[in-house]
């Protein structure tokens, strides 16, 4: 057992874990936060993405035990107009990938703003298209199908952002 | 013009809810987290169970080692057939309770050592843990006397029988001599298809949290079906269904894969019997796909003749797809071509194979969703061979009435289906020639194809309950798995009653509930709104029978007919009360209404209907795709959907569950595909990873719209939206690099290899 702290949607959680406990098992299992999803447990699918500092990762590619000292958001501590959004242009049906998009959104904003590069943006080219946005959000599957709906939400609050 | 006829009441109030793009009223919750599914109750005492998959085709166990497995801390219990306690098999199926359909395969999971198919659960390991069950269940071992195995569907296929038919799924057709017309008709083509197996695949893998309270049974699942479960678990654990209660409200996604009763759901609950702790089985992935059935493969042939303006001749439509020894549904492929097209000879013919593998189950139109594939295609490839524009090809065939047997069409809009979508695609942009449209290096094609999936009510029962504040509540046992279930049916019964739609509450996914329709066949929201409607006329019976007992009432003397259910009460004119006056007038706290609806009653409405009628929706499907012509990529680049659905309830989930099924659709034209190894009968890509679903960068913008003209035969008028967008959706792929590389594609899923 590994004696970890993390600071979790604001609060500082002291968790004992085997070193072979993902984070996403440590926080839905010990934590109680069953915001981020487990749909395949090998980071094919982004149903798990929370954000660690304000990146967004795979939980379930990342050991509870690497995050010690790191502060990590789940859609629990989430507060930002992405969730309204959502809900306004209908970003979800079934509602399973829905944690997992909207962090994924909130993190993807932010690498876009920071310049991070895509297969999508040019050199100096900083315009967030929608194909950009389908091009960084290809890791956040959803089977029910409501991609539309999940590019159009993204776009109407980063153009707020923009604007 | 189909005729229009009445079979439910006539709408008393106006719709000020219904059709409009309402949010789902469990937004907040889906985008919060709040949302609990069925992995995520907790529980005191609560234990973990994992699967140990068998790794053979057939055979039986001749030994277990559980040692190993028993030595890992945290370990509770290793089930196997040598000491699991026992469940009762599988019910036989009988026509007259439905519920015996539930049933995933016909295995009695660990009472039995044999082994039926490669990944069959032979063990359940019970931990303290998820990973203490996890990593115990790696070392079960079993040894195996192993059997000859028939899993190879290829090379199965010469020896498929014709499928039984039944009352509403015939597996035959002829119409005139279909074969004689074809060789004499002076334009054809004969085109055999295959297309693969598919998983469903729902973000939620399958998971079921079960506790025993003596013998009571409290159960969190995903179901699609949460009477059809409750029903199966009674038979199975020899309890009354009265004991087990089924927490449903929220499944996340299931597509026809959590509409049965599989082994996971099945062995969880054993568990928790022979524990005596509460177990959480939540499947991993590649358990999913080694538990839970997908959708048939299948092999088709359609061939076409035509006479040289294009009017079809002969129509011949053959399907080979498999089931299991142990189970699995045949499915109806060739379903479209009884419908679609005013053919002068058909012979029609579905034929099935037997094998070795998981049983097979409903995905996403069963059927349809292949069958129009292989039949939309042949369609578009007569065209080229007419030198027709493949719409006038089809407005040339389409039918006034059901082409085999002159039956009425409840509804059919196909050709305003088409003159609206050429016309917000831009067909008339398209040049005919196959390879010359371009942007830049890419080739640009533009396809088109029908959509058709039938129209279906299932039997449900609904309570309506009216509070002295006004409040309405609808109780049903719903399924909500992403349709937006409880919205739809809240805007409905908020017009029905005359009342804002805060005033409405819906209950559902819950057993305790009555019984809702399950979620499939596309039947979920009219089999409900029936309910919904008949229970909101009951209650404004009660409601105005009250009132005329009071003596001030401007209601006296006023019929049901008279009056007008709206802002909350009942009017006649200018004149009424409101709920709450009439209740308090009548001294009563509340009032409530049900409606139950039987399965005789639902069997002999829809056989009376089916003689007189052909239900279905429809739709037209335009797709356009950029093919790179060196590495023979293909991208949608464009949609638009028109589809004849009747009334659409709400405009913002209709429209979301209608793009859904396009996705699905481009995911089995482009990529979609679970690999079987046809010497082991394993399925090799059990993940996210190598089976691939389409993502966000793989869809482009998609233009649904429908024609909102009411279907006189369902209630409201609405046609359920689930499937029918999946239907020819891969076609108007396939027709689309026709069109931008003159390559027809006849093997899915359309792969690189196969267009360069």
């Amino acid at each position: 057992m590994t004696e970890i702290r993390m600071k979790v949607n604001g609060s500082v959680e002291s968790l004992d874990v085997e070193p072979w406990v993902s984070l996403l098992d440590a926080l839905r299992e010990r934590l109680g936060l069953t915001g981020p999803k487990k749909g395949c447990d090998q980071g094919a699918c982004g149903a798990c993405t929370v954000l660690a500092d304000g990146m967004r990762i795979n939980a379930c590619l990342a050991l509870a035990v690497q995050y010690d000292g790191r502060e990590i958001t789940t859609i629990e501590g989430v507060a930002h107009p992405l969730q309204e959004a959502f809900v306004r242009h209908d970003g979800f049906q079934c509602g399973y990938c829905t944690s997992g998009q909207i962090c994924s959104a909130i993190g993807m904003l932010a690498e876009h703003a920071a310049g991070m590069p895509s297969v999508v943006t040019g050199p100096g080219d900083r315009e967030l298209s929608e194909t950009e946005v389908r091009e960084r959000m290809s890791g956040n599957l959803c089977r029910c199908g409501a991609y539309n709906g999940i590019v159009d939400a993204i776009m109407d609050v980063a153009g707020k952002d923009a604007g | 013009m189909t005729t229009k006829y009445a079979e439910t009441a006539p709408a008393t109030t106006g719709t000020k809810y219904v059709g409009r793009p309402i949010d789902r009223l469990d937004g907040l919750a889906k985008t919060t987290g709040e949302a609990r599914f069925a992995a995520e109750h907790q529980y005191p005492g609560l234990a973990h169970a994992a699967l140990v998959h068998a790794t053979i085709a057939r055979g039986r166990v001749t030994a277990v080692d559980t040692a190993a497995a028993r030595a890992v801390t945290g370990v509770i219990e290793v089930l196997t057939h040598e000491n699991a306690p026992p469940m009762k098999p599988a019910p036989k199926f009988s026509v007259l309770d439905l519920s015996s359909l539930a049933s995933g395969t016909s295995v009695n999971y660990l009472a039995t050592d044999e082994v039926h198919w490669n990944g069959q659960p032979m063990a359940v390991v019970v931990a303290e843990t998820p990973e203490a069950a996890r990593h115990a269940a790696s070392l079960v071992r079993l040894t195996y006397e192993e059997r000859p195995a028939v899993v190879d569907f290829a090379a199965e296929e010469p020896n498929a029988v014709q499928q039984r038919s039944n009352p509403v799924m015939p597996s035959a057709a002829d119409k005139g001599d279909a074969r004689a017309a074809l060789a004499a008709a002076p334009v054809s083509v004969d085109l055999r298809f295959s297309t693969p197996p598919h998983h469903h695949n729902a973000i939620e893998p399958h998971a079921t949290t079960a506790v025993w309270d003596g013998d009571e049974l409290t159960l969190h699942e995903g179901t699609q079906n949460i009477p059809w479960l409750r029903k199966h678990l009674s038979q199975r654990f020899g309890v009354p269904e009265r004991n087990i209660r089924v927490l449903s409200p929220f499944v996340g996604g299931g597509f026809g894969g959590k509409g049965s009763v599989w082994a996971g759901t099945l062995l969880a609950v054993l568990a928790a019997r022979a524990t005596g702790r509460a177990v959480r089985l939540a499947l991993t992935r590649e358990s999913v796909y080694h538990t839970v059935g997908g959708r048939t493969p299948s092999t088709q042939r359609v061939a076409l003749g035509a006479d040289a303006e294009g009017n079809l001749t002969a129509l011949i439509h053959t399907s080979v797809s498999r089931t299991s020894r142990i189970g699995g549904m045949p499915e109806q492929i060739t379903s479209g071509s009884r419908h679609l097209y005013a053919a002068q000879n058909v012979h029609l013919r579905q034929n099935l194979v037997q094998l070795d593998l998981l049983a097979n189950t409903a995905m996403r139109a069963p059927g349809e969703s292949i069958g129009t594939f292989a039949l939309e295609s042949a369609v578009d490839e007569l065209a080229w061979e007419l030198g027709l524009d493949p719409i006038e090809l089809r407005m040339r065939n389409e039918p006034e009435r059901d082409p085999l047997h002159g039956k009425q069409f409840a509804h059919r809009m196909l050709r305003e289906a088409y003159a609206l979508g050429a016309d917000r695609f831009g067909w008339r942009e398209r040049d005919p020639r196959p390879g010359v449209m371009r942007d830049g290096r890419w080739l640009v094609g533009m396809g088109v194809a029908t959509a058709y999936h039938p129209s279906w009510r299932m039997p449900a029962s609904v309570t309506l309950r009216l509070g002295a504040d006004g409040g309405v509540v609808v109780r049903c046992g719903l399924h909500e798995m992403g349709m937006g279930a409880a919205t739809a049916q809240a805007q409905i019964a908020a017009d029905a009653m005359g009342v804002p739609m805060e005033a409405v509450r819906v209950e559902y996914g819950d057993s305790d509930l009555p019984p809702g329709p399950g979620a499939g066949g596309s039947a979920q929201t009219a089999s409900a709104a029936a309910g919904v409607l008949a229970a909101a006329e009951k209650l404004k019976k009660s409601l105005l029978a009250m009132a005329r007992r009071q003596p001030d009432s401007p209601l006296r003397g006023r019929r049901l007919e008279e009056v007008e259910a709206r802002d909350g009460g009942l009017f006649h004119g200018g004149r009424g009360q409101t709920y709450a006056e009439i209740l308090a007038g009548a001294g009563r706290d509340h009032v409530e209404a049900a409606v139950k609806s039987g399965m005789l009653s639902f069997m002999a409405r829809t056989l009376s209907e089916r003689r007189r009628y052909v239900k279905a929706a429809t739709g037209a499907q335009f797709c356009e795709v950029r093919v790179d012509p060196d590495t023979g990529e293909v991208r949608v680049s464009r949609w638009v959907g028109v589809f004849d659905v009747g009334t659409v309830i709400n405009e913002k989930t209709a429209n979301s569950q209608l793009r859904g099924g396009i996705v699905m659709g481009i995911g089995m034209a482009l990529s979609e595909e679970t690999l079987v190894d046809q010497r082991t009968g394993r399925i090799m890509n059990p993940s996210l990873a190598e089976y691939h679903v389409p993502v966000h960068a793989d869809i482009p913008r998609i233009d649904v719209h429908y024609l909102d003209e009411p279907d006189p035969t369902m209630p409201l008028g609405l046609i359920g939206v689930g499937e029918v967008s999946i239907t020819g959706a891969a076609a108007a792929v396939a027709n689309a690099v026709r069109h931008a590389t003159g390559k027809r594609v006849v093997d899915l899923p359309i792969t690189l290899d196969k267009v360069l």
